[in-house]
Protein backbone atom coordinates (compact mmCIF):
# COMPACT_ATOMS: atom_id res chain seq x y z
CA UNK A 1 0.00 0.00 0.00
CA UNK A 2 2.69 2.52 1.24
CA UNK A 3 6.33 2.02 -0.27
CA UNK A 4 9.08 3.81 0.51
CA UNK A 5 12.82 3.34 -1.11
CA UNK A 6 15.65 5.45 -0.27
CA UNK A 7 13.73 9.19 0.27
CA UNK A 8 15.60 12.15 0.65
CA UNK A 9 14.33 15.20 1.76
CA UNK A 10 16.66 18.19 2.44
CA UNK A 11 15.75 21.96 4.04
CA UNK A 12 18.32 24.34 2.85
CA UNK A 13 21.66 21.86 4.20
CA UNK A 14 20.03 20.36 6.71
CA UNK A 15 19.13 16.47 5.61
CA UNK A 16 16.34 15.73 7.19
CA UNK A 17 15.55 12.32 5.77
CA UNK A 18 18.43 10.46 4.50
CA UNK A 19 17.73 7.53 2.26
CA UNK A 20 14.65 6.61 4.15
CA UNK A 21 12.97 3.29 3.98
CA UNK A 22 9.47 2.19 4.77
CA UNK A 23 6.38 0.53 3.76
CA UNK A 24 2.66 -0.17 5.05
CA UNK A 25 0.73 -3.40 4.35
CA UNK A 26 -2.91 -3.08 3.47
CA UNK A 27 -4.64 -2.84 6.33
CA UNK A 28 -2.23 -2.42 8.87
CA UNK A 29 -1.78 0.70 11.74
CA UNK A 30 2.16 1.50 12.26
CA UNK A 31 3.01 4.06 14.82
CA UNK A 32 6.32 5.92 13.50
CA UNK A 33 7.63 6.78 16.85
CA UNK A 34 10.76 8.97 17.37
CA UNK A 35 12.45 11.85 19.16
CA UNK A 36 11.73 15.66 17.96
CA UNK A 37 13.65 16.45 14.47
CA UNK A 38 13.95 13.10 13.83
CA UNK A 39 11.62 13.60 10.95
CA UNK A 40 8.30 11.98 11.93
CA UNK A 41 6.08 14.99 10.43
CA UNK A 42 8.21 15.72 7.28
CA UNK A 43 7.84 11.60 6.11
CA UNK A 44 4.37 12.99 6.26
CA UNK A 45 3.92 15.58 5.06
CA UNK A 46 5.31 14.35 1.85
CA UNK A 47 2.92 11.11 2.32
CA UNK A 48 0.17 13.86 2.50
CA UNK A 49 1.73 15.52 -1.05
CA UNK A 50 2.16 18.74 0.89
CA UNK A 51 6.02 18.60 0.61
CA UNK A 52 8.64 17.16 -2.28
CA UNK A 53 10.58 14.52 -1.95
CA UNK A 54 14.14 15.14 -3.04
CA UNK A 55 15.21 12.14 -4.43
CA UNK A 56 13.88 8.61 -3.97
CA UNK A 57 10.88 6.45 -4.68
CA UNK A 58 7.40 7.17 -2.90
CA UNK A 59 4.26 5.29 -4.04
CA UNK A 60 1.05 4.89 -2.58
CA UNK A 61 -1.42 2.50 -3.85
CA UNK A 62 0.93 1.69 -6.90
CA UNK A 63 0.78 5.71 -7.63
CA UNK A 64 4.07 7.77 -7.25
CA UNK A 65 4.80 10.86 -5.72
CA UNK A 66 5.52 13.48 -6.92
CA UNK A 67 3.36 12.78 -10.25
CA UNK A 68 0.60 11.56 -9.29
CA UNK A 69 -0.09 13.69 -6.47
CA UNK A 70 -3.44 14.17 -7.37
CA UNK A 71 -4.81 10.62 -7.86
CA UNK A 72 -3.04 9.70 -4.14
CA UNK A 73 -4.92 12.70 -2.46
CA UNK A 74 -8.26 10.63 -3.50
CA UNK A 75 -7.00 7.62 -1.37
CA UNK A 76 -5.46 9.90 1.67
CA UNK A 77 -6.91 11.39 4.79
CA UNK A 78 -5.03 13.23 7.15
CA UNK A 79 -5.46 14.34 10.71
CA UNK A 80 -3.04 16.78 12.01
CA UNK A 81 -1.81 18.34 15.07
CA UNK A 82 -3.91 20.80 14.05
CA UNK A 83 -7.49 20.27 12.97
CA UNK A 84 -7.57 22.04 9.47
CA UNK A 85 -10.94 23.02 10.10
CA UNK A 86 -12.48 26.71 9.49
CA UNK A 87 -13.03 28.18 12.88
CA UNK A 88 -16.27 30.26 11.47
CA UNK A 89 -17.74 27.82 10.05
CA UNK A 90 -19.82 24.76 11.65
CA UNK A 91 -19.21 21.01 11.75
CA UNK A 92 -21.65 20.48 8.84
CA UNK A 93 -20.05 23.65 7.13
CA UNK A 94 -16.90 22.27 7.40
CA UNK A 95 -18.03 19.26 5.85
CA UNK A 96 -19.94 20.21 3.53
CA UNK A 97 -16.77 22.56 2.03
CA UNK A 98 -14.22 19.64 2.29
CA UNK A 99 -17.16 17.63 0.86
CA UNK A 100 -17.65 19.45 -2.31
CA UNK A 101 -13.11 19.86 -2.64
CA UNK A 102 -13.77 15.90 -2.44
CA UNK A 103 -16.55 15.85 -5.15
CA UNK A 104 -18.07 13.04 -2.58
CA UNK A 105 -22.16 12.28 -3.85
CA UNK A 106 -24.53 12.26 -1.27
CA UNK A 107 -23.07 14.66 0.89
CA UNK A 108 -25.64 15.00 3.09
CA UNK A 109 -25.66 11.28 4.16
CA UNK A 110 -22.24 11.25 4.38
CA UNK A 111 -21.80 14.43 6.24
CA UNK A 112 -24.37 12.49 8.78
CA UNK A 113 -22.89 9.34 8.97
CA UNK A 114 -19.38 10.82 9.55
CA UNK A 115 -20.62 12.91 12.88
CA UNK A 116 -22.39 10.08 14.05
CA UNK A 117 -19.01 8.12 13.90
CA UNK A 118 -16.77 11.10 15.44
CA UNK A 119 -19.95 11.55 18.23
CA UNK A 120 -20.86 15.24 17.30
CA UNK A 121 -24.10 15.15 15.97
CA UNK A 122 -25.79 17.24 18.77
CA UNK A 123 -23.23 20.25 17.86
CA UNK A 124 -23.41 19.98 14.23
CA UNK A 125 -24.51 23.74 13.86
CA UNK A 126 -22.47 24.97 15.92
CA UNK A 127 -19.18 27.18 14.83
CA UNK A 128 -16.02 25.27 15.11
CA UNK A 129 -14.64 27.81 17.30
CA UNK A 130 -16.72 27.16 20.06
CA UNK A 131 -15.53 23.41 20.12
CA UNK A 132 -13.15 22.09 22.78
CA UNK A 133 -9.80 20.79 21.62
CA UNK A 134 -10.97 17.19 21.82
CA UNK A 135 -14.07 17.86 19.65
CA UNK A 136 -12.15 19.59 17.20
CA UNK A 137 -10.09 16.49 16.58
CA UNK A 138 -12.84 14.51 16.24
CA UNK A 139 -14.34 16.73 13.93
CA UNK A 140 -10.82 16.64 12.02
CA UNK A 141 -11.03 12.57 11.88
CA UNK A 142 -14.44 13.26 10.34
CA UNK A 143 -13.01 15.13 7.98
CA UNK A 144 -10.24 12.72 6.92
CA UNK A 145 -12.63 10.25 6.75
CA UNK A 146 -15.91 12.03 4.92
CA UNK A 147 -14.38 10.56 0.95
CA UNK A 148 -13.52 7.02 2.52
CA UNK A 149 -9.84 6.87 2.21
CA UNK A 150 -8.33 3.81 2.30
CA UNK A 151 -4.60 5.05 4.13
CA UNK A 152 -5.00 7.36 7.41
CA UNK A 153 -2.03 9.82 8.23
CA UNK A 154 -2.31 10.86 11.74
CA UNK A 155 0.18 13.47 13.00
CA UNK A 156 0.67 13.33 16.84
CA UNK A 157 -3.26 13.07 16.87
CA UNK A 158 -2.99 13.47 20.34
CA UNK A 159 -1.26 16.29 21.27
CA UNK A 160 -2.84 18.86 23.65
CA UNK A 161 -5.90 16.48 24.51
CA UNK A 162 -6.60 15.55 27.78
CA UNK A 163 -7.52 12.03 29.17
CA UNK A 164 -11.09 11.95 28.29
CA UNK A 165 -10.83 13.75 24.91
CA UNK A 166 -7.50 11.09 24.03
CA UNK A 167 -9.88 8.08 24.79
CA UNK A 168 -12.57 9.45 22.74
CA UNK A 169 -10.09 9.89 19.90
CA UNK A 170 -8.54 6.36 20.85
CA UNK A 171 -11.98 4.43 20.47
CA UNK A 172 -12.79 6.57 17.18
CA UNK A 173 -9.68 5.47 15.78
CA UNK A 174 -9.60 1.95 16.51
CA UNK A 175 -13.01 1.62 14.52
CA UNK A 176 -11.78 3.33 11.65
CA UNK A 177 -8.49 1.07 11.91
CA UNK A 178 -10.81 -2.05 12.40
CA UNK A 179 -12.95 -1.27 8.48
CA UNK A 180 -9.67 -2.01 7.20
CA UNK A 181 -8.14 1.20 6.37
CA UNK A 182 -4.14 1.28 6.57
CA UNK A 183 -3.10 3.74 9.35
CA UNK A 184 0.26 5.55 9.91
CA UNK A 185 0.66 7.49 12.97
CA UNK A 186 3.50 9.56 14.34
CA UNK A 187 3.07 9.96 17.91
CA UNK A 188 5.82 10.97 21.12
CA UNK A 189 2.92 8.52 23.68
CA UNK A 190 4.23 4.98 23.65
CA UNK A 191 1.97 3.70 26.06
CA UNK A 192 -0.78 4.83 23.91
CA UNK A 193 0.77 3.74 20.66
CA UNK A 194 1.61 0.17 22.12
CA UNK A 195 -2.35 -0.02 22.71
CA UNK A 196 -3.42 1.61 19.44
CA UNK A 197 -0.71 0.52 16.78
CA UNK A 198 0.42 -3.28 15.70
CA UNK A 199 3.60 -2.28 14.20
CA UNK A 200 5.94 0.22 15.46
CA UNK A 201 8.63 1.85 13.38
CA UNK A 202 11.91 3.65 15.19
CA UNK A 203 12.60 6.76 13.01
CA UNK A 204 15.65 8.42 13.90
CA UNK A 205 18.50 10.96 12.39
CA UNK A 206 16.13 10.71 9.21
CA UNK A 207 15.83 6.78 9.19
CA UNK A 208 14.16 3.94 10.55
CA UNK A 209 16.38 2.68 12.66
CA UNK A 210 14.28 -0.54 13.95
CA UNK A 211 10.90 -1.92 13.51
CA UNK A 212 9.04 -4.51 16.18
CA UNK A 213 5.45 -5.63 15.72
CA UNK A 214 2.93 -6.27 18.93
CA UNK A 215 3.29 -10.05 18.16
CA UNK A 216 7.27 -9.61 19.00
CA UNK A 217 6.70 -7.27 22.32
CA UNK A 218 4.69 -6.67 25.05
CA UNK A 219 2.78 -3.51 24.77
CA UNK A 220 4.84 -2.26 28.19
CA UNK A 221 7.98 -3.17 26.86
CA UNK A 222 7.90 -1.09 24.16
CA UNK A 223 9.38 2.43 25.80
CA UNK A 224 12.28 -0.21 26.65
CA UNK A 225 13.00 -1.12 23.04
CA UNK A 226 12.96 2.46 22.59
CA UNK A 227 15.64 4.17 24.44
CA UNK A 228 17.70 0.67 23.59
CA UNK A 229 17.44 1.17 20.12
CA UNK A 230 18.18 5.33 20.74
CA UNK A 231 21.09 4.83 22.64
CA UNK A 232 22.53 2.04 20.22
CA UNK A 233 21.92 4.25 17.58
CA UNK B 1 -15.32 25.08 -11.47
CA UNK B 2 -17.20 23.88 -8.92
CA UNK B 3 -13.97 23.94 -6.65
CA UNK B 4 -13.56 27.06 -7.87
CA UNK B 5 -17.15 28.50 -6.38
CA UNK B 6 -16.61 26.01 -2.96
CA UNK B 7 -13.99 28.15 -2.03
CA UNK B 8 -15.16 31.75 -3.02
CA UNK B 9 -18.95 30.33 -0.89
CA UNK B 10 -16.42 29.76 2.10
CA UNK B 11 -14.36 32.74 2.00
CA UNK B 12 -18.07 34.79 1.22
CA UNK B 13 -19.61 32.80 4.59
CA UNK B 14 -16.50 33.68 6.43
CA UNK B 15 -16.21 37.42 6.25
CA UNK B 16 -20.28 37.39 6.41
CA UNK B 17 -19.55 35.73 10.17
CA UNK B 18 -16.43 37.97 10.69
CA UNK B 19 -16.47 40.88 8.66
CA UNK B 20 -12.85 40.79 9.25
CA UNK B 21 -11.49 41.65 5.80
CA UNK B 22 -14.07 44.21 4.74
CA UNK B 23 -14.31 46.29 7.76
CA UNK B 24 -10.85 46.82 7.56
CA UNK B 25 -10.09 47.73 4.37
CA UNK B 26 -13.01 49.86 4.30
CA UNK B 27 -12.19 51.99 7.31
CA UNK B 28 -8.84 52.43 5.73
CA UNK B 29 -10.27 53.38 2.01
CA UNK B 30 -12.52 55.65 3.70
CA UNK B 31 -10.30 57.19 5.83
CA UNK B 32 -7.50 57.70 2.97
CA UNK B 33 -10.30 59.25 0.87
CA UNK B 34 -11.02 61.87 3.69
CA UNK B 35 -7.75 62.90 4.67
CA UNK B 36 -7.05 63.67 1.52
CA UNK B 37 -9.94 65.67 0.66
CA UNK B 38 -9.28 67.67 3.72
CA UNK B 39 -5.61 67.92 2.96
CA UNK B 40 -5.90 69.60 -0.58
CA UNK B 41 -7.68 72.31 -1.56
CA UNK B 42 -7.71 71.92 -5.30
CA UNK B 43 -9.74 73.77 -8.34
CA UNK B 44 -12.25 71.59 -10.49
CA UNK B 45 -9.23 70.91 -13.40
CA UNK B 46 -6.45 69.57 -10.66
CA UNK B 47 -9.21 67.50 -9.01
CA UNK B 48 -9.77 65.79 -12.17
CA UNK B 49 -6.45 65.28 -12.61
CA UNK B 50 -5.26 63.98 -9.49
CA UNK B 51 -8.68 62.05 -8.35
CA UNK B 52 -7.56 59.03 -10.45
CA UNK B 53 -3.91 58.89 -8.18
CA UNK B 54 -5.36 59.44 -4.73
CA UNK B 55 -7.98 56.56 -5.63
CA UNK B 56 -5.70 54.09 -6.65
CA UNK B 57 -3.35 54.93 -3.63
CA UNK B 58 -6.73 53.84 -1.37
CA UNK B 59 -7.27 50.92 -3.63
CA UNK B 60 -3.60 49.03 -3.37
CA UNK B 61 -3.67 49.77 0.40
CA UNK B 62 -6.80 49.09 1.17
CA UNK B 63 -6.38 45.57 -1.01
CA UNK B 64 -3.17 44.97 0.86
CA UNK B 65 -4.94 44.85 3.95
CA UNK B 66 -7.33 42.28 2.27
CA UNK B 67 -5.02 40.31 0.45
CA UNK B 68 -3.12 39.92 3.94
CA UNK B 69 -6.01 39.06 5.90
CA UNK B 70 -7.88 36.46 3.11
CA UNK B 71 -4.48 34.15 3.35
CA UNK B 72 -3.83 34.36 7.02
CA UNK B 73 -7.58 32.90 7.11
CA UNK B 74 -6.20 30.36 5.46
CA UNK B 75 -3.31 29.78 7.57
CA UNK B 76 -5.14 30.19 11.03
CA UNK B 77 -5.74 26.24 11.79
CA UNK B 78 -3.96 25.20 8.95
CA UNK B 79 -6.66 25.46 6.89
CA UNK B 80 -4.43 25.62 4.56
CA UNK B 81 -2.75 22.41 4.46
CA UNK B 82 -6.39 21.00 4.36
CA UNK B 83 -7.45 22.73 1.20
CA UNK B 84 -3.75 21.56 -0.78
CA UNK B 85 -4.87 17.65 0.13
CA UNK B 86 -7.76 17.78 -1.52
CA UNK B 87 -7.48 15.89 -4.50
CA UNK B 88 -8.07 18.87 -7.16
CA UNK B 89 -6.41 21.09 -9.35
CA UNK B 90 -4.24 23.11 -7.43
CA UNK B 91 -4.97 26.64 -9.47
CA UNK B 92 -8.74 26.25 -9.02
CA UNK B 93 -8.02 26.97 -5.26
CA UNK B 94 -5.88 29.99 -6.38
CA UNK B 95 -8.37 31.49 -8.56
CA UNK B 96 -11.17 30.81 -6.16
CA UNK B 97 -9.10 33.01 -3.95
CA UNK B 98 -8.50 35.31 -6.31
CA UNK B 99 -12.52 35.81 -7.09
CA UNK B 100 -13.20 35.76 -3.43
CA UNK B 101 -10.75 38.49 -2.85
CA UNK B 102 -11.72 40.49 -6.02
CA UNK B 103 -15.16 40.27 -5.07
CA UNK B 104 -14.46 41.87 -1.86
CA UNK B 105 -12.15 44.59 -3.39
CA UNK B 106 -14.93 45.81 -5.91
CA UNK B 107 -17.45 45.23 -2.57
CA UNK B 108 -15.25 48.26 -1.08
CA UNK B 109 -14.66 50.10 -4.56
CA UNK B 110 -18.90 49.88 -4.74
CA UNK B 111 -18.83 51.89 -1.59
CA UNK B 112 -16.02 54.21 -2.20
CA UNK B 113 -16.61 55.45 -5.53
CA UNK B 114 -20.14 57.35 -4.29
CA UNK B 115 -18.77 58.95 -1.71
CA UNK B 116 -15.45 60.23 -3.24
CA UNK B 117 -17.29 61.46 -6.04
CA UNK B 118 -19.31 63.73 -3.51
CA UNK B 119 -16.59 64.82 -1.58
CA UNK B 120 -14.32 66.17 -4.57
CA UNK B 121 -17.29 67.01 -6.94
CA UNK B 122 -16.26 64.51 -9.62
CA UNK B 123 -18.68 62.31 -11.56
CA UNK B 124 -16.68 59.14 -11.91
CA UNK B 125 -19.60 56.56 -13.48
CA UNK B 126 -18.15 56.68 -16.11
CA UNK B 127 -18.07 52.99 -18.40
CA UNK B 128 -14.55 53.77 -19.27
CA UNK B 129 -13.41 54.82 -15.82
CA UNK B 130 -15.14 51.65 -14.32
CA UNK B 131 -13.66 49.16 -16.71
CA UNK B 132 -10.26 50.56 -15.60
CA UNK B 133 -11.10 50.19 -12.17
CA UNK B 134 -12.02 46.46 -12.74
CA UNK B 135 -9.33 45.71 -15.12
CA UNK B 136 -6.55 47.29 -12.75
CA UNK B 137 -8.34 45.72 -9.14
CA UNK B 138 -8.14 42.38 -11.05
CA UNK B 139 -4.65 42.35 -11.87
CA UNK B 140 -3.52 43.93 -8.52
CA UNK B 141 -5.56 41.03 -7.05
CA UNK B 142 -3.88 38.45 -9.27
CA UNK B 143 -0.41 39.05 -8.74
CA UNK B 144 -1.45 39.70 -4.78
CA UNK B 145 -2.94 36.63 -4.05
CA UNK B 146 0.22 35.12 -5.89
CA UNK B 147 2.73 37.07 -3.71
CA UNK B 148 0.68 36.42 -0.27
CA UNK B 149 0.69 33.04 -0.89
CA UNK B 150 4.18 33.12 -0.41
CA UNK B 151 4.61 35.32 2.05
CA UNK B 152 1.81 34.15 4.34
CA UNK B 153 4.33 30.93 5.39
CA UNK B 154 6.62 33.38 7.09
CA UNK B 155 6.62 35.88 10.01
CA UNK B 156 7.06 39.04 8.68
CA UNK B 157 3.95 38.13 6.13
CA UNK B 158 1.99 41.64 7.04
CA UNK B 159 5.46 43.54 5.88
CA UNK B 160 6.85 41.25 3.52
CA UNK B 161 3.66 41.30 1.28
CA UNK B 162 3.40 45.45 1.00
CA UNK B 163 7.31 45.08 0.26
CA UNK B 164 6.85 42.41 -2.61
CA UNK B 165 3.62 43.60 -3.93
CA UNK B 166 4.22 46.98 -4.99
CA UNK B 167 6.96 47.14 -7.00
CA UNK B 168 5.96 44.13 -8.98
CA UNK B 169 2.45 46.03 -9.35
CA UNK B 170 3.95 49.47 -10.37
CA UNK B 171 2.77 48.79 -14.29
CA UNK B 172 -0.52 48.13 -13.14
CA UNK B 173 -0.42 51.33 -10.90
CA UNK B 174 0.81 53.32 -13.80
CA UNK B 175 -1.14 51.51 -16.32
CA UNK B 176 -4.66 52.19 -13.81
CA UNK B 177 -3.62 55.47 -12.84
CA UNK B 178 -2.99 57.28 -16.58
CA UNK B 179 -5.89 55.59 -17.69
CA UNK B 180 -8.84 56.33 -15.07
CA UNK B 181 -7.47 60.13 -15.43
CA UNK B 182 -7.97 60.16 -19.20
CA UNK B 183 -11.08 58.88 -18.65
CA UNK B 184 -12.05 61.29 -16.30
CA UNK B 185 -10.66 64.24 -18.15
CA UNK B 186 -12.15 63.06 -21.56
CA UNK B 187 -9.26 62.18 -23.14
CA UNK B 188 -9.45 60.38 -26.31
CA UNK B 189 -9.33 57.09 -26.83
CA UNK B 190 -5.70 56.37 -29.02
CA UNK B 191 -3.87 58.39 -26.11
CA UNK B 192 -6.04 55.81 -23.58
CA UNK B 193 -5.20 52.47 -25.33
CA UNK B 194 -1.66 51.92 -24.78
CA UNK B 195 -2.49 52.27 -21.18
CA UNK B 196 -5.42 50.08 -21.38
CA UNK B 197 -3.10 47.33 -23.61
CA UNK B 198 -0.85 47.37 -20.65
CA UNK B 199 -3.66 46.27 -18.39
CA UNK B 200 -5.13 43.77 -20.51
CA UNK B 201 -1.78 42.26 -20.79
CA UNK B 202 -0.44 42.15 -17.22
CA UNK B 203 -3.61 40.51 -15.85
CA UNK B 204 -3.09 37.83 -18.97
CA UNK B 205 0.20 37.62 -18.20
CA UNK B 206 -0.10 37.14 -14.36
CA UNK B 207 -2.81 35.12 -14.86
CA UNK B 208 -0.87 32.59 -16.72
CA UNK B 209 1.87 32.77 -14.06
CA UNK B 210 -0.16 32.21 -11.33
CA UNK B 211 -1.66 28.66 -13.05
CA UNK B 212 1.67 27.89 -13.69
CA UNK B 213 3.89 28.21 -10.39
CA UNK B 214 0.90 28.41 -7.86
CA UNK B 215 1.05 24.67 -7.14
CA UNK B 216 5.05 25.37 -7.08
CA UNK B 217 4.96 27.95 -4.38
CA UNK B 218 3.04 26.08 -1.68
CA UNK B 219 4.51 22.92 -1.94
CA UNK B 220 7.48 22.47 0.31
Amino acid sequence: MIEIRRLVKRFGYKRVLRELDFYAEQGEFVAVLGPNGAGKTTLLRILSTLSRPESGEVKISGYRLPSQSTSVRKLLGVVSHQPLLYGDLSAIENLKFFGRMYAIENIQNRIEEVLSVVGLEQRATDLVRTYSRGMQQRLAIGRAILHDPIVLLLDEPHTGLDQDASEMLDQVLIDVASQGRTLVMTSHDLARSARLAWRFDILARGKIVASTTRAELEPDQLLQFYRQTLEVG
Amino acid sequence: MKVLFAVVWKDMIMELRSREMLSAMLVFALLVVLIFNFAFELDATTRANTASGVLWVTFAFAGTLGLNRSMAMEKDYACLDGLLMAPVDRSAIFFGKVLGNFIFMVIVELIVLPIFSVLYGINLFHQGFIFVVLLGSLGYIIVGSLLSSMTVQTRTRDILLPILLFPVAIPIFIAAVRASRAFLVGTEMVEVMPYLNLLIVYDIVFFAVAYMVFDFIVQE
